[in-house]
This record gives structure tokens, sequence and C-alpha cells, in this order.
């Protein structure tokens, strides 16, 4: 596949080259949330993964960089269910979130619970993904 | 002996089988490709012990069990992408038999067709920018002190200006990722946002501003990475992340907006 050789932009970033080293938050962030989502024999319960994408990203992001930091509080305890303030805090939160969901489902009974649908803008402003960019006049040039 | 079922990976057309026959998939189970009709689900056994309904359940909450498995998923869709044009499924899509799996690849035979030609001869790049606001304020700050002020009021003067710079480069970082996703956008066939990673756990220095992915079509990747690198030339105030190519998990499911290019 064309532009499968990249291998850095100086100094600025370090672009990822093989799967294996790619970073676990962008991983999961597809993974979890994007892809074509079919169902399968095996029943998913969307309710949780959506619950789990919205703990993962607090959580998640920071892995491979508590890892490199020694903190591995959760590979001692995968169920989370010790007593430590991180998992009240993760209790609390997932209460929280599924009453709103809840609230939401509320709402309509038809949709699919997106609370994080809602949150998910990473730049500030109303305007939505845009499409067709490729064929667009380009605007004027402030860059340089 | 434990049941077991098919995980599907993705869907894939024109995939040679052999293309598939030294890749392993979770739990390190050699990877086998169903076809039909041209299409072709990339899939692997696995354990219903691991991944049956009640198993998955509290897999999931696993983060180390998460990872492996986000990996290896990750990890086959690609070696899927680098030979075939290839729709990433998402994590753990399991049937109990492989009739059940093609049954599926059959009914869903449309979809899958469309969302292969939407990605067809393009790829995915992710571009995270960050920024560091404090630097960016403390620059934009004028340090001018009040003559004939009490410490107090000059200390209320200098807490109100910091705001105000502060604001203003907020405001202006956001202008300036809204610009570099604009000029990316208009090499790219097609862009999604990813909600940011959070600033305080995502130990990245500095503040994710934009966390993005774009579709660009093959012939213009270089363009485009050639693109993010200039920017983050000329633009040393922002740091910019690329990633990819990956496989185009993002642009996987049609949104309503959606039109073709």
């Amino acid at each position: 596949m064309a532009g499968r050789g990249l291998t850095g932009l100086g100094r600025s970033s370090a672009p990822v080259r093989r799967p294996e080293s790619a970073n676990l938050a962008d991983i999961l962030e597809r993974v979890l949330d994007k892809g074509i989502v079919i169902a399968g024999d095996i029943q998913i319960n969307l309710l949780d993964i959506e619950l789990l994408t919205i703990k993962l990203r607090l959580v998640i992001a920071s892995v491979d960089r508590a890892k490199e930091m020694g903190i591995d509080w959760w590979e001692h305890d995968p169920t989370l269910s010790s007593g430590s303030s991180r998992h009240n805090e993760m209790v609390e939160e997932n209460r929280r979130l599924r009453d709103r969901i809840a609230a939401l489902e509320a709402g309509d009974e038809e949709q699919r619970p997106s609370v994080e649908r809602r949150e998910r803008r990473a730049v500030d402003r109303s305007g939505d993904d845009r499409r067709e960019r490729g064929s667009r006049a380009p605007e004027e040039d402030d860059f340089g | 002996l434990a049941e077991t079922g098919i995980y599907v990976y993705g869907v894939s057309r024109g995939l040679p089988g052999a293309a598939m026959a030294r890749v392993t998939g979770v739990g390190g189970a050699s990877v086998q490709v169903i076809e039909d009709e041209g299409l072709a689900a990339v899939v692997s056994p696995v354990s219903l012990d691991e991944f049956g309904e009640e198993a998955l359940r509290r897999n999931l909450e696993d983060l180390r069990w998460l990872e492996s498995t986000a990996r290896a998923h990750h990890g086959v869709v690609d070696a899927a992408a680098e030979h075939a044009v290839t729709v990433p499924l998402g994590l753990a899509t399991v049937y109990r038999t492989e009739e059940r799996a093609r049954e599926a690849l059959r009914d869903r035979r449309e979809e899958f067709t469309r969302a292969l030609s939407r990605i067809s001869g393009r790829t995915e790049w992710g571009v995270k920018a960050y920024a560091d606001l404090g630097a960016a304020a403390s620059t934009a700050e004028a340090e001018e002190e009040t003559p004939g002020a009490g410490p107090g009021t000059s200390y209320l003067r200098r807490r109100s200006t910091q705001r105000q710079t502060e604001e203003e480069a907020r405001q202006e970082i956001l202008l300036l990722a809204e610009r570099i996703d604009d000029e990316l956008c208009a090499l790219a066939a097609t862009r999604r946002l990813h909600r940011p990673q959070d600033p305080q756990l995502s130990g990245e220095p500095g503040w994710m501003v934009l966390n993005a992915a774009y579709l660009v079509d093959d012939e213009r990747a270089e363009d485009f990475r050639t693109a993010v690198a200039s920017l983050a030339e000329t633009r040393p105030e922002m740091r910019l992340q690329l990633t990819g190519p990956w496989a185009p998990y993002s642009f996987a499911t049609e949104e309503e907006a959606w039109t073709e290019s």
C-alpha cells in the first residue's frame, strides 16, 4: 500500500510505523469506537462498551506512560475491585454515567446511548466533520 | 475441550488467502480467510471460555486483556490492509461457527461493499496537536508595572492581565488548531474528529487541541505527510504528532452527512 514507508517527520514528531508500536490509546479509540459494528453471536453489551470507553478515556491514555513509570495498580487487580480511591471514583463515575445513559434512553428508546459522541469534539467549534474537502477550492493561505 | 467461536477482524476485497498464512490473531491463533464471492472475512478461532458473553464482560474490564486483544485485533487488521482494501470490524465480533460468520458476510454484503469502495485507494492518518498553554500565555504577557499602585492592586492587575492573556492564548491556539485542520482537510477526502485524550492523563506534555483522523487518497499521502511536517516546522508553538498509516478504522461506518467526493 502506498505511503507505508514513513519513517519520521524530523524533530517535531515520531510517527508510529509498526502496529506493535502503536500507542494503546490510539488503538483503543479506533478498535473500540470505530470500525463496523455488527452483532455477532456473542452479545457484547454496547452500553458496557460505551461506559468502558468513557472510563478508559480517563485512564488508558496514561497506561503506556504509567507503565513506564512503574505504576501498574490495575495489573494486580484486573477487576479494579480494590478499595483504592481510584476505584471508588470509577464506581461513582460509572453510576453517574449509567444514570445519564438511562436518562438519555428514557428520552429515546430506539437510540443507542451516545454520551461520548456528544462529548467528542476535538476542536472547539460548531462545524461538523467536513466532507469533500479534497475538491474544495483552497482558502487564502495564512501560513508562511 | 472448550467450545470455540470465530472471531472476525475485518472484511477485505481481493485478499489472497495466502497473504494471511503467517499472521496470528488473538490468543496466538492462526488467521484464516472465509471467502464469499469476492469478499473475504478475516477470522481466527477463539475459545468461548475467553470470548463467551460472561467472559467478555469480565475481560473487557481487564486492561491487560483488553490491551493484548486490541493489539492483536489491530495487528491482523493492519496485516490484511497491507494486502488488500479492508474494512475493520469492532473489537470482539464473534460468531459460533464459520457458517454463521459466512452468513453475516453474505447478509451484509451491500454494506461491506459500500464501505470498501469508500475507503479503497485511501489510507487513514492520525494527527494530534499539542500546545503548551503556559508558554503561549507567558510570551504574550506584558510585563508592565503600574507606578504608584500598592502591591495588592498591582497583584490584582497582574492576575487580571494574566487571565486575559491566558484566555487570548487559548483562543489563539484553538484558532491555530483549526487552521492546521483546515489545511490538512484540503488534502484529505474526509476527516473525523476523535475526542482529545485527557492532557492530565495522557502523560504527554501540553494540551491536546486536535485529535483527528484524515482519510487520504494514496496518491496524496506524500503531500499530506509533507504538509504535516511543514506545519510542524512553521508552527513551533504547536507540537504535531502524525500516526499511521492506519487501516481506515475511523471511516468504516457511513455517517448521515457523508457524500462521495
